[in-house]
Parts: C-alpha cells; sequence; structure tokens
C-alpha cells in the first residue's frame, strides 16, 4: 500500500461534508508538528458537538457519576430523575472493587434511582428524592450518600444541595452531597469531571484525619481500577514501600477520600478527569502533585523513579530499583515476543482524555507506530501541554462549570514542594500528547463516524482503539479493535503484569488468522461457474 | 457475595426508591425499533449522554454497530429550545450519512422543555432540509414515563401513522408487528410465515440489521430492516397480527383506525400455546394451510416434553424482563409443569399482572411498574428459593450469591451470545427453550448428585 500522506487524509476528512461542518471540524484536526522547544500547533478542542455528527462523547452526568464517583464502593449512589440514567451507570464500567471481608460494605452492584415519573416532573421530584434518600438509609446504612442530577431536574428547579443539607441535618452521622451534574451542561463528560472534583473536594477531602502508617504516603489521582489496574499498582507500590493514603477513585472507600489531605504527594494519572483535584488540594493543604504513567512497562519504572526521587529516600530509591530490577526481566522477555510479532504495525487511538496518550507507551514498547490519535473530551492542555494553559480562552459552556476559589487552609497546609524544586524536579507537569507524538501523525479530537470510516478506509490500521459504540463498526471494516475504556472485559494493563498482558492481547488481535477467513473459497476463485450434465 | 446488603426480610416499605431496576427508559426502545426500519438513522432529540448510553447498551446486547444520531443539547438549547439543533442535525444526518428516513425520538430533556418535534419537522421541510424522498419521523418518549417497551411501541406506531397509506386495493398480504424480540425471533417469524405460503409484511424488522454477517465490509444500511415501500403498503393488508399487547398493540390499532385494516393482538408466539394461536391467526388470515413441516416441529416440542417431563415437573422458576415475553413464558412453563413463583417488570402493566397470576395461580409473586425491580425479586428469592432464574444478564449478581441457574432471557443480555442468531419464537423457539432449561437443570443435577446417584442415562 502506497503511504497516505497526512495532509491528503486530512483533507479526505472533511471533504463533501456541509461548510459548516467542515470547518468547525477542521480546527479538531492537525498534523503534528513538534518545533525544537517542544511547542504544537493550537488545536481547537473542548468545543460543543455538532448535532448529527455521530460522536463517541457522553454526557456530564457520565463523568461524574460514572467516571469520577463510580468506583467507590462505599458512597451510595442515588441518582436523581428517570430510570435510564441510573440503569446505564450501572457496573458497566467495569471498575473492579475488592472489599477486604464478606462485612465490608459494597454498594457497587447496585443502581438507586428516584425513577422519576410525570407528576414528579409537573409537581417537582425534591419529595420522592427524599423519600427515596430515607430508604436507601434504612436498608443500606451508609456513611456517605452522592445525589446526582439528572438533566430535568436542572430545568424543574429541584434542588439536590438542599435536599442534601436536609437529609443531613435528620442524619447527623451521614455526609450527604450533591452533584448538578445534568447532562445537557458543558460539551462533554469532562465537565462531569469538574463538577465531581468540586464536591468531593468541599464536602468530602478534609473530613477526616488517620494517616496511614508509612514513610512515603501518597494519593494516586485519575486511576479508576478498569480491569484491575488499581490492583497491580497497589501491588507495584507496597512492593516499594510507597503508602496509598487514597486513590481517586479505583477501588477506594471514602474514609481514604476523606483523610487524602493526610498525605505528602498526589500523583496524576488521568490528568483530564482530575487535574482539578490536585491543583486544589494543593492550593488548600501545600500537597504537590505531579503527571505520572503506568501504562508501559518503562513508563511505570520512570514514574516509580519519580516518586522515589520526591521523598529522595536513598532506602526508598534503592528498593525501587530492587522492584523494577525484579519486574522488569520477564516484562522484557515477553516485550520481545511481542515486539518481533508485532514491529512495524500501525495503530490508531481514540478515546478518554488520557489514554489516547498513556497506551501510546505500549504500542511503542511492541516496536507499533501510532499513525493517528485523539482524545473523546479533553482540553487544549491535554493536547498542548500545561504550558498552554494561560492562553486557553474559556467559553460561554466551560464558564457554566463552576471554578472553585480555593484558599490556603492555614492549619491544615504544609510545606512539601519546595525540597523537590531545589533539587530540580518537575512538578505540575503535563507536556500533553502532541509533544510526545512524532511529526505527521494525525491529531484528531473528538472523532466521528463519519472520519472514523474515511480513516479506516485510508490508513488500514493494523489495530485501531476506541469504545464500545465504535468497536463492532470498526471490525466490520476488517480491521482489529480494542477497546480500552473497558479492555474488552480483560486487563489489568497497568504496570508492569499489565504491560505484559496487553502485549499478548495485541499479538492476538493483530497476529490473528481469523480476519484472513474471511472470504469463502468460491468468493476468492469465482471465475469457474456452470457444471457438466450429468443425467 | 455480590449483593450482600440484600436481605430477605424488607428493612423498610419502599414507595420512592428504585434499587436495580427491572426496565429501562422509553429512547433506547425506539432506537431500537428505529433500526428495524431500512436504511433508517434513529435520532435522539436530547443531551448526547442518552445516545451515547443507548447506542452502547443496544451494542453491548447485539455486539453489532449501532449507529444513532443526537441533537447534542448544551445548556444553552436547554433554555432557548433544542431546535437549532434538530435542524441541523437533520441537515447533518442526510448529507453526511445518507440516511433515507430519520426516525427522531425524544428524550426526558427534550419533553420538559416542551420542543414540538412536528412542528421543528414541519420547519426542516420548509427549509428544504429533507431530500426529496426522503423522510422524517418521530415519536415522543419521554423517559419518565413507561418503560423501553412502550418506546419501542411509540416508535413502532410513528411507523404507521408516517408511512401507511390506504388506497383502493386491498393486498393479498397480512401485517406482522413484533414486540420488542430479537433479530433472530423476527426472522423466525417471516420463515413460519414463508412455510404456511403467507404473504407478509413486517415492521420493524432487525434481522440482518442487528445480526448482520462479518464480510469485511461495512455497511452502515445493512440489508435488513422494514423498507418504506412496505410499510406504506400495510394500510392495504388484510389484516394485522400485533404480536405482544403492549409494545405492538398501539401499532395495529392505530392502523386499525388509520386504514381500516383489522387488527388482532396475540401474545408473542413464545412457547406452545402462543406459537399455536400465532399460527392459526396467521392461517385464518392469510387463508392457508399449516404445512407438514409446520407440524413436524410442533410434534418435536412436543415430543420433548413428553421424553423428558420427569426434569421439568414441579421445578420453580422466577421471572424477570418485559411483560410481552413474560407472561407466554409462564404459560409454557406452567403447561411443562415448572411452578412460576415470581415474576417482576418493572414496564407499567397492571393487565398483565392479572393475567399473570391467572396463570400462575394464587400462590405466585407478581409485581409490575414502580418497585418491580430485582432487589424486590432477589428478596423474594432469599425468602424462598427457586430452581431457575429466567431474565437479564444483571440477574447474575442474584443467581450467584443464591447459587441458582440463570437461563438469560430478555433484554439485556450482555454476556452471552446467542440470542442475536437462536430465536425464542415459534416452534423452533420452544425447542431451543426446552433445551436450554433441561441443560441447565441436569447440569446442576449432575453437578449436585450423590457419587452413587451420578447418573449416565438421564
Amino acid at each position: 500500500m502506497t503511504p497516505v500522506s497526512p495532509e491528503s487524509a486530512l483533507a479526505a476528512l472533511t471533504e463533501g461534508l456541509p461548510t459548516k461542518v467542515a470547518r468547525k471540524r477542521a480546527k479538531a484536526q492537525m498534523v503534528n508538528q513538534v518545533a525544537p522547544d517542544g511547542t504544537v500547533p493550537e488545536i481547537g478542542v473542548n468545543a460543543r458537538t455538532i448535532p448529527g455528527i455521530l460522536t463517541m462523547r457522553g454526557c456530564t452526568y457520565a463523568g461524574c457519576r460514572g467516571v469520577v464517583l463510580g468506583p467507590t464502593r462505599d458512597i451510595l449512589h442515588i441518582v436523581h430523575g428517570p430510570i435510564g440514567c441510573s440503569y446505564y451507570a450501572w457496573l458497566t464500567r467495569r471498575n473492579q472493587t475488592r472489599p477486604e471481608t464478606l462485612a465490608d460494605v459494597n454498594f457497587m452492584p447496585y443502581a438507586l434511582s428516584t425513577d422519576m415519573q410525570e407528576e414528579n416532573i409537573v409537581f417537582g421530584g425534591e419529595k420522592k428524592l427524599r423519600k427515596a434518600i430515607e430508604e436507601a438509609i434504612a436498608i443500606f446504612n451508609p456513611k456517605a450518600i452522592g445525589i446526582y442530577a439528572t438533566c430535568p431536574v436542572g430545568l424543574i428547579g429541584d434542588d439536590v444541595h438542599s435536599v442534601a443539607r436536609d437529609v443531613e441535618a435528620a442524619h447527623p452521622g451521614i455526609n450527604v452531597f450533591g452533584f448538578s451534574c445534568e447532562g445537557y451542561k458543558g460539551v462533554s463528560q469532562s465537565a462531569g469531571h469538574h463538577i465531581a472534583n468540586n464536591k468531593v473536594f468541599t464536602d468530602v477531602v478534609g473530613q477526616l484525619q488517620g494517616r496511614k502508617p508509612g514513610k512515603f504516603v501518597l494519593n494516586l489521582l485519575g486511576e479508576y481500577n478498569i480491569g484491575g489496574d488499581s490492583f497491580e499498582l497497589e501491588r507495584i507500590f507496597e512492593k516499594c514501600g510507597f503508602t496509598m493514603q487514597a486513590c481517586f477513585s479505583g477501588n477506594s472507600v471514602y474514609d481514604e477520600f476523606a483523610s487524602a489531605h493526610t498525605a505528602d504527594l498526589n500523583v496524576v494519572m488521568c490528568h483530564r478527569s482530575i487535574n482539578y483535584m490536585a491543583e486544589m488540594m494543593e492550593k488548600k493543604y501545600g500537597i504537590p502533585w505531579f503527571k505520572v504513567n503506568f501504562i508501559g512497562a518503562h513508563s511505570t519504572a520512570k514514574s516509580l523513579r519519580k516518586m522515589a526521587e520526591f521523598f529522595n529516600d536513598a532506602g526508598l530509591k534503592a528498593r525501587v530499583e530492587q522492584v523494577i530490577a525484579e519486574e522488569l526481566p520477564s516484562v522484557e522477555a515477553e516485550r520481545l515476543l511481542a515486539y518481533e510479532r508485532c514491529k512495524g504495525k500501525t495503530a490508531m487511538l481514540f478515546v478518554g482524555g488520557s489514554r489516547a496518550h498513556h497506551y501510546q507507551d505500549l504500542f511503542g514498547e511492541m516496536g507499533m507506530h501510532t499513525l493517528s490519535a485523539g482524545y473523546e473530551f479533553a482540553h487544549r492542555d491535554d493536547y498542548e501541554g500545561r504550558r498552554v494553559l494561560p492562553t486557553i480562552k474559556v467559553d460561554a459552556d466551560s464558564r457554566n462549570i463552576e471554578e472553585l476559589h480555593v484558599e490556603k487552609d492555614a492549619d491544615k497546609w504544609r510545606e512539601l514542594k519546595q525540597s523537590a524544586l531545589d533539587r530540580g524536579m518537575t512538578m505540575n507537569d503535563y507536556v500533553g500528547m502532541m509533544p510526545e507524538m512524532k511529526d505527521g501523525a494525525l491529531i484528531i479530537d473528538d472523532l466521528n463516524h463519519h472520519e472514523t470510516e474515511v480513516l479506516l478506509e485510508m490508513f488500514k490500521p493494523d489495530i485501531f482503539c476506541a469504545g464500545i459504540k465504535e468497536k463492532y463498526v470498526v471490525q466490520k471494516h476488517g480491521v482489529p479493535m480494542k477497546q480500552l475504556h473497558s479492555y474488552d472485559y480483560s486487563g489489568p494493563y497497568a504496570g508492569f503484569k499489565g504491560a505484559v498482558n496487553f502485549y499478548k492481547e495485541i499479538d492476538r488481535l493483530v497476529n490473528s488468522k481469523v480476519w484472513g477467513l474471511m472470504q469463502a473459497p468460491w468468493q476468492r476463485n469465482p471465475e469457474i461457474a456452470g457444471r457438466y450434465g450429468v443425467e | 457475595m455480590l449483593l450482600r446488603h440484600t436481605t430477605a426480610e424488607p428493612k423498610v416499605e419502599r414507595e420512592a426508591l428504585t434499587i436495580n431496576p427491572s426496565k429501562t427508559c422509553q429512547p433506547i426502545g425506539a432506537m431500537y425499533a428505529a433500526l428495524g426500519v431500512h436504511r433508517c438513522m434513529p435520532h435522539s432529540h436530547g443531551s448526547q449522554g442518552c445516545c451515547s448510553y443507548h447506542r452502547s447498551a443496544l451494542t453491548r446486547h447485539y455486539k453489532e454497530p449501532v449507529v444513532a444520531g443526537s441533537s447534542s443539547f448544551t445548556e444553552g438549547s436547554s433554555v432557548f429550545g433544542g431546535q437549532a439543533n434538530l435542524l441541523e442535525a437533520i441537515t447533518n444526518l442526510f448529507s453526511i450519512y445518507h440516511a433515507d428516513v430519520v426516525a427522531v425520538h425524544t428524550t426526558c430533556l427534550s419533553e420538559t422543555i416542551g420542543d414540538d418535534v412536528p412542528q421543528i419537522v414541519a420547519k426542516a421541510i420548509a427549509e428544504g432540509r429533507i431530500p426529496a424522498g426522503k423522510h422524517v419521523i418521530h415519536a415522543s418518549t419521554p423517559s419518565y414515563a413507561g418503560s423501553h417497551i412502550t418506546g419501542y411501541a411509540s416508535m413502532v406506531k410513528s411507523m404507521v401513522t408516517s408511512f401507511a397509506k390506504r388506497t383502493d386495493k386491498r393486498l393479498n398480504q397480512v401485517n406482522l408487528i413484533p414486540g420488542f424480540v430479537e433479530p433472530s425471533d423476527m426472522a423466525e417469524l417471516r420463515r413460519i410465515a414463508n412455510a404456511l405460503g403467507a404473504k407478509t409484511v413486517m415492521f420493524p424488522d432487525t434481522s440482518g440489521v442487528l445480526n448482520a454477517p462479518q464480510t469485511g465490509k461495512y455497511e452502515m444500511y445493512p440489508k435488513g430492516g422494514a423498507t418504506v415501500a412496505e410499510m406504506v403498503s400495510a394500510g392495504d393488508s388484510l389484516g394485522s397480527l400485533a404480536l405482544g399487547p403492549l409494545a405492538a398493540g398501539s401499532a395495529a390499532r392505530h392502523l386499525e383506525v388509520q386504514c381500516k385494516v383489522p387488527a388482532q393482538v396475540l401474545e408473542l408466539p413464545i412457547g406452545l400455546r402462543a406459537t399455536d394461536a400465532f399460527v392459526d391467526a396467521l392461517r385464518n388470515l392469510s387463508g392457508t394451510v399449516v404445512p407438514e413441516g409446520l407440524m413436524e416441529e410442533r410434534g418435536q416440542v412436543m415430543d420433548f416434553i413428553t421424553d423428558m417431563h420427569q426434569y421439568f415437573h414441579g421445578k420453580t422458576a422466577a421471572l424477570a424482563g418485559d411483560p410481552d415475553q413474560l407472561l407466554p413464558l409462564a404459560q409454557f412453563l406452567r403447561d411443562i409443569d415448572i411452578e412460576v413463583k415470581y415474576a417482576v417488570t418493572g414496564t407499567p402493566a397492571p393487565k398483565w399482572a392479572k393475567q399473570m397470576a391467572a396463570i400462575c395461580g394464587p400462590k405466585a409473586k407478581i409485581k409490575e411498574g414502580g418497585g418491580a425491580d430485582l432487589f424486590q425479586l432477589h428478596q423474594w428469592i432469599k425468602q424462598e428459593k427457586v430452581d431457575l432464574i429466567f431474565g437479564g444478564t444483571y440477574c447474575k449478581y442474584i443467581a450467584r450469591d443464591e447459587d441458582i441457574p440463570l437461563l438469560r432471557y430478555g433484554f439485556p443480555i450482555y454476556d452471552r451470545v446467542g440470542h442475536q442468531y437462536f430465536p425464542n419464537v415459534g416452534y423452533r423457539g420452544a425447542l431451543r427453550t426446552l433445551e436450554r432449561i433441561l441443560n441447565a437443570l441436569l447440569d446442576r443435577q449432575d453437578r449436585d448428585a450423590a457419587e452413587e446417584g451420578f447418573e449416565l442415562v438421564m
């Protein structure tokens, strides 16, 4: 196949589209070019989805209830709205959780809803919500309750926050908080992440003391335990001697959120969904943060080393080196097997707010080349790096999402960052996806169905990564598809063991012979037709 | 224990709280029905999360591409109305995706703000946004009423009101209007009609759409689906058979009023008696004779039951799912002497509850609508166990905790395949259901038998 030039592909993406659509989409499509100083072209993202475009995106409620709060097992999530919103967020994101004993709380397999009916829309639903919460308390006896507002709730003026306050007054032992995460807010799930971060920060973090024992106590932010990723990271952290005070929010419990401010460091996996929390915790409590990536064995090693460097303890550094030395050889052996079978193959990744970036490391370890990538709901800083933050224009849709004004907590603020800065460590960093991609790669934000088809036809990549809605569209094109939201019900892919799982899985997909059986023998050899006359 | 907070005895009488629903919202039903129209693009008039969730759910169930548009409401459109969004969407769906039909359904959002979809469609026509020969149809499906079943019914009704025309000539054909069943079921209905020699028009028809072959070539609009011409001609048919009162009844009754096509509302042909009723009605309506082949299939069902009756007799079952499916299923289970102890459907269906009680007997616990959820069903099961659970994938959490075999039945089935290929309806479907029940029971017997009681021949 003759290689397709990125410029011609870019032209093909908008060819034949209505002018208005073409103009709008062109802003979100780039040929990557990294200047010597690391700057990249400006991309037009976090913009409204074009009606009728067949987007991958979901809503604010999904980002709040599903992504950020969903993985926590002992906050009772009550969805105030018609039944569907609660129904579709019910166990579908594969956030694994592991209560320590049978007596421990686990609300994850429960979907709670006020199942609003027409009369609740007409006459208001607060009464029903209040009653539903009382019933839920009687049944589940939770220590914390999250109430999630869906589209009609905001429109009819039901106030989930005042209901939360009332319930809390009646049940002083229970922390009740509401999320104004109506689906129509913002332009994607991203708004929901922000709303979730805000409320967890104001109403949960800092409520409890109880720092876990250990010298090197940190929080892991933006890791949601899809397919057991958090379990693998818990294993590695423990082996290295790090104490995970809280994970936001894979395999997490309320008490960990509430005492997260006692940690000394925040490390951030998914920048898009949780950077607000990291920023606010730094302002209020002085906890510094930096970006990590545990997708890919070498990225994992690099992140662990940076964490050890932060704490600047010789014993810890030695322990981390020892763990890496123990873990890497078997990973490396598997990597080489996969490398031999996969090198030179091509990938495309369109997912999330960080995975389209992170997983390029894993593909790179296998010798695979990323032709094109983009996020579903990211902002410019996720593409271009946080260096562009001061230049991002805040549009009306983003302005509707509250930006909390956070002040230093005089009692709880601790100086934790200076030593790291003095040693030249880079903090508060995210370089973004584009500076780490090759020149000429196609960057496309909020990829839609039409563009997916154009890419598949023009480039015929060896593998395409996105979500469930794209899964079978891609595969019906004859191209293997890997879901990077749900991992196709396998995993983990994070950390050392996860890398091995991923190498094997991608090897299976790109080298499977089954794709070669698409045509029947008579389709491959059609010219022989007719038959001899037999009496 | 997965559902470790569920106790046998209720801690509170629930009036407001639904836990683990046995229904979902109207729009997904409308989207599914619209996929049963040839070259149709379903469109969700609301915020994009609805569309994303519905597409995801249908994709997980069918393992097939499910395309649909969204009006992608923002806060602005929620305040000023969604007209601009829908107009833009209509233009884009026709010009980018070349649909023949765009089937718009509403959501709680667009209904709450009072968007008038017919008026917006009229405006789209006036502005020339709908190319000649193409169509936009519409169903009102606020999520705060009914369930996915009523949403399906509403979109199917819209196919009638949008397309069916009465002309001077009567056509020698019968309208088949299936309820919310699988593409495999719809294909089986057509096979039975063909076996009878009855000419039929079926809408919606998701066969060939949501069980399309893998050829290496993607078709946005696969071969299947009812065509506009077929739906137009439905107004001239000899009669309509609506299969499933809640999901299909309304379309057939509208067709009767609109085009004077006589409507018969039957149960879904699940199990022996309901299939008999369907075959009999179709035979009478089309003036055909039941062929030997179908009689053979029926005979095989009878043979299976008489051969293996000992394993069915006296067993107990709990049912969760859609009313149109559960009623004939319950009847079939009763016919093979399995006792139906519990049945729940979240779909509002008071009449169904009475009919179910009549079939299942006075001891059976039957619940519909509000409060009829899987949490309730699980509590009943904890109070008194059953041998089998029939329901969608969410029942697997109960099944595992209580160590009861689950027969995946209805919607959604996220964790197994087969439903898209192998029918539950007709005699073939009955045979498949019998086989699945028997295997579940015998696997259990084999697993639990004492060594000396482990049977070679069963």
